[in-house]
């Protein structure tokens, strides 16, 4: 940390204690805890792209696939359904694996015919796999479909859904990289694309997994409720000590709670983070991005090195996917947007510094709130134009209403113009 | 057994409709070729740009509209159609000058124009909101189907209906139009030869004393044109949405790779591969495989192999396949 680095988060932090003085503390906690889970995401993303230079524009899916997690680890069981049809699901997940698997295996050991082998295994198994799912899908989406319809959870403890949002991730990522790694730059981001896709598509058509766009309400938390400590007579003295009444001062006792929880786990990986960069390993990683063939004449194994960090930085995005599903209480696959959950994280990375931890940090606390606050700030400015206008003329209805879209228009020029003249970010690496 | 009906019904809800989407993707997968080949950055900014021509072209509709012009049967939007393409002209060029030209100068990194494009898709997007704001506009007008189911049975006397909509027609009409002029102009101008030499081997092409700003500036007119038609078709055959016009992006991307990327003729190809793979799978095949079959033989299900909402899936898997089994796309494309 140096002089800068110090001065760029002092700033960050006057914003949001600025934000506590002219809106409210409740707002200010409630862009604080987002921007702690968007600067976790950052450094997964900051790993892939600032230490090896893998371009990962499938940020979402492993956000989803986190809160994913989150509603399999914590929710209630639904024994019913499970017993009705959780065996056959299980059973055609295993046979669409196996089917995968036999496809490889004659792939690469047959020699004449293999292309039309493979391709019957896989359109028997593709047959087989829906004979055996469907029905089981059936019998589960018919049980009390108004309010479950879906497997349920474990009804674990939901901070256990954090690392296990990260499994989650790493699973996927070690597929996605066995595939696409390996392949030219673009292709993986094309790849990562599509796969982020498919997962939200996934979330949301299959109900029986997480009820799909039915959403799933209510997950369990890691802190007490409002209402609980409202009620509670030492909380009550407590707080009226500070001199606020109970209603506000538990909701601001809960979101610190929650700051509490997710500034940990980033303090964690930071020192985790860094600790790993100035290892061999990390000189290892930044010599494979800087220098690709210098790297593998040294005998180092490029291929399995971008594998490795693909797969332990999606697991931090996963990780911090399944955090924020249990901030927000539930998860609600339509509202997985690509703009918002992977370029949005890229804007933070970008603007923080890419190579830089710190940086990443820094850029997921500042952009994310500029995201939040570009839209009051933009309805400010349209009414400082629009002042002048008649009333009732439809530029400046349409003007008014179109501020809304303001932050996307600010998050792509801040991008432009930071790549344009700070192209190594607020907090280059050293 | 109906052989002709299960042949009518696929051409309804497969063949026709594939044909006029897959006209669309390759139009689209074109201008993103072309980019590639020239300035050799994938352009993730394409689908936000075809938002921006159709809305120049919605917008310049509506005006036309009030205004009492019309176009007899066809949709008034040809008529517009050359405004938007000016519009969005003038708005890539600005874009190249402002962002892209200075990465030129300084030679960067293939991924870092790609980033400068991540950041010109926010600037595009938030545009497009800005102006015609984020609901569906449905802006066809004109006559509705060139043929329609009822006309057609009356016509064969079969018991299942053809429907050809204008809009498919129109489709696939100023498709291969736009196409034989594309072609043309780089096969047979001097301009379009500058461009293919450039796009085969820079250094050569400079030596030779062909104006890299010139051709740039060239490449950017020809994908504002092909994107603004290839968004407007989409929007006239189905509706405008700035955020489908977003999702574009990636069977656009997959028709550009499985053709292979910087290879115009690759990039029809695909569209079309992508477009007939994404229409076939999510369709329910039953009513064609019913008239096939012998009854006792007739499938009960719908014979959906995925459902319409998996159609990403299936753009993918091509991708991923022609990825791992042949890299540089059916039609050897280059890879920077």
């Amino acid at each position: 940390m140096n002089m800068r680095a110090i001065l760029l988060f002092a700033f960050v932090a006057l914003l949001f204690i600025g934000t506590g003085f002219v809106q409210s503390w409740n707002v200010a906690l409630t862009i604080f805890n987002m921007g702690l889970i968007s600067a976790i995401m950052a450094l997964g993303v900051n790993m892939q792209w600032g230490y090896a230079g893998l371009f990962n524009v499938g940020v979402m899916g492993f956000v989803a696939l986190g809160g994913l997690a989150t509603v399999l680890v914590a929710s209630v069981p639904n024994t019913e359904a499970l017993s009705a049809g959780g065996l056959r699901i299980a059973a055609a997940l295993a046979l669409g694996g196996a089917t995968i698997l036999a496809a490889i295996l004659a792939w690469t050991r047959l020699r004449r015919y293999r292309g039309w082998v493979v391709a019957a295994i896989l359109f028997a198994g593709f047959f087989l796999f829906r004979a055996v799912l469907d029905p089981g899908v059936a019998a589960v989406e018919a049980v009390n479909p108004a309010r479950a319809g879906n497997i349920g959870g474990l009804g674990l403890p939901v901070l256990l859904a954090w690392p296990v949002g990260g499994l989650l991730a790493a699973g996927a990522a070690w597929i996605i990289g066995k595939t696409a790694l390996g392949l030219r730059s673009d292709y993986l981001a094309i790849a990562t694309l599509g796969i982020a896709e498919i997962i939200i598509a996934v979330l949301k058509n299959e109900d029986w997994m997480a009820r799909g766009v039915k959403n799933v309400i209510g997950l369990p938390r890691p802190v007490p409720y409002e209402v609980d400590l409202q009620a509670s007579p030492a909380f009550r003295e407590v707080v009226t000590e500070f001199g606020m009444d109970p209603v506000t001062g538990s909701t601001i006792a809960v979101k610190l709670a929650y700051a509490g929880l997710f500034g940990v786990v980033l303090l964690v990986l930071i020192w985790l983070t860094q600790a790993a960069l100035a290892s061999p390993w990390g000189r290892m990683m930044r010599a494979i991005r800087d220098n690709e063939v210098a790297a593998e004449a040294m005998g180092k194994d490029v291929t399995r090195r971008h594998l490795q960090i693909f797969i332990l930085g999606s697991a931090v995005v996963g990780m911090a996917g399944a955090m924020m599903t249990t901030l927000d209480g539930q998860l609600t696959p339509g509202t997985y947007q690509p703009l918002r959950y992977t370029f949005l994280i890229w804007v933070m990375v970008i603007v923080g510094g890419s190579g830089n931890n710190w940086g990443a940090v820094l850029g997921g606390f500042l952009v994310w709130w500029l995201w939040v606050q570009v839209e009051p700030l933009g309805a400010l400015l349209m009414q400082g134009i629009t002042a002048g206008m008649a009333d009732g003329s439809w530029l400046k209805a349409h003007l008014q209403d179109a501020a809304a879209h303001m932050r996307l228009l600010t998050m792509g020029l801040v991008l432009l113009l930071v790549l344009r003249f700070s192209p190594r970010g607020l907090l280059p690496e050293k | 057994m109906e052989p002709l009906d299960a042949l009518v019904a696929f051409a309804n809800f497969v063949l026709v409709p594939g044909a006029a989407y897959g006209a669309q993707l390759a139009l689209g997968a074109l201008g993103v070729t072309l980019i590639y080949g020239i300035l050799r950055f994938s352009n993730f900014a394409h689908g936000d740009t075809m938002a921006f021509g159709t809305m120049a072209v919605i917008l310049t509709t509506w005006g036309l509209q009030s205004a009492g012009i019309g176009f007899g049967p066809l949709p008034t939007a040809l008529l517009a159609l050359p405004v938007g393409i000016a519009a969005c002209a003038v708005l890539v060029l600005l874009t190249d000058r402002a962002v892209y030209r200075f990465y030129r100068a300084k030679k960067a990194a293939p991924v870092i124009f790609v980033i400068a494009s991540l950041g010109v898709m926010f600037v595009y997007n938030g545009l497009v909101r800005f102006i015609i704001g984020v609901d569906d506009q449905s802006f066809a007008d004109g006559e509705r189907f060139l043929i329609s189911a009822r006309d057609f049975k009356e016509m064969t006397g079969l018991e299942e209906g053809l429907a050809i909509k204008t809009t498919q027609g129109i489709t696939v009409v100023v498709a291969v139009i736009v196409v034989v002029v594309l072609f043309w102009f780089l096969n047979r101008t001097r301009t379009g030869k500058s461009m293919r030499a450039y796009s085969d081997n820079e250094d050569l092409a400079l030596l030779s004393g062909i104006n890299p700003e010139r051709v740039v500036v060239y490449t950017w007119l020809i994908v504002a044109a092909l994107a603004t038609i290839a968004g407007t078709l989409y929007g006239l055959d189905k509706s405008f949405k700035p955020f489908t016009y977003f999702q574009l992006l990636l069977p656009i991307f997959a028709a550009a790779i499985v053709g292979g990327l910087g290879s115009p003729l690759g990039a029809i190809a695909g569209g079309f591969v992508i477009a007939f793979a994404e229409v076939t799978i999510t369709y329910p095949l039953k009513k064609v495989l019913g008239y096939l079959m012998p009854e006792a033989l007739e499938p009960d299900g719908l014979v959906q192999l995925l459902s319409t909402d998996y159609k990403f899936a299936v753009s993918f898997v091509i991708l991923i396949i022609v990825l791992l089994f042949r890299p540089t796309g059916l039609f050897a494309g280059k890879s920077v």
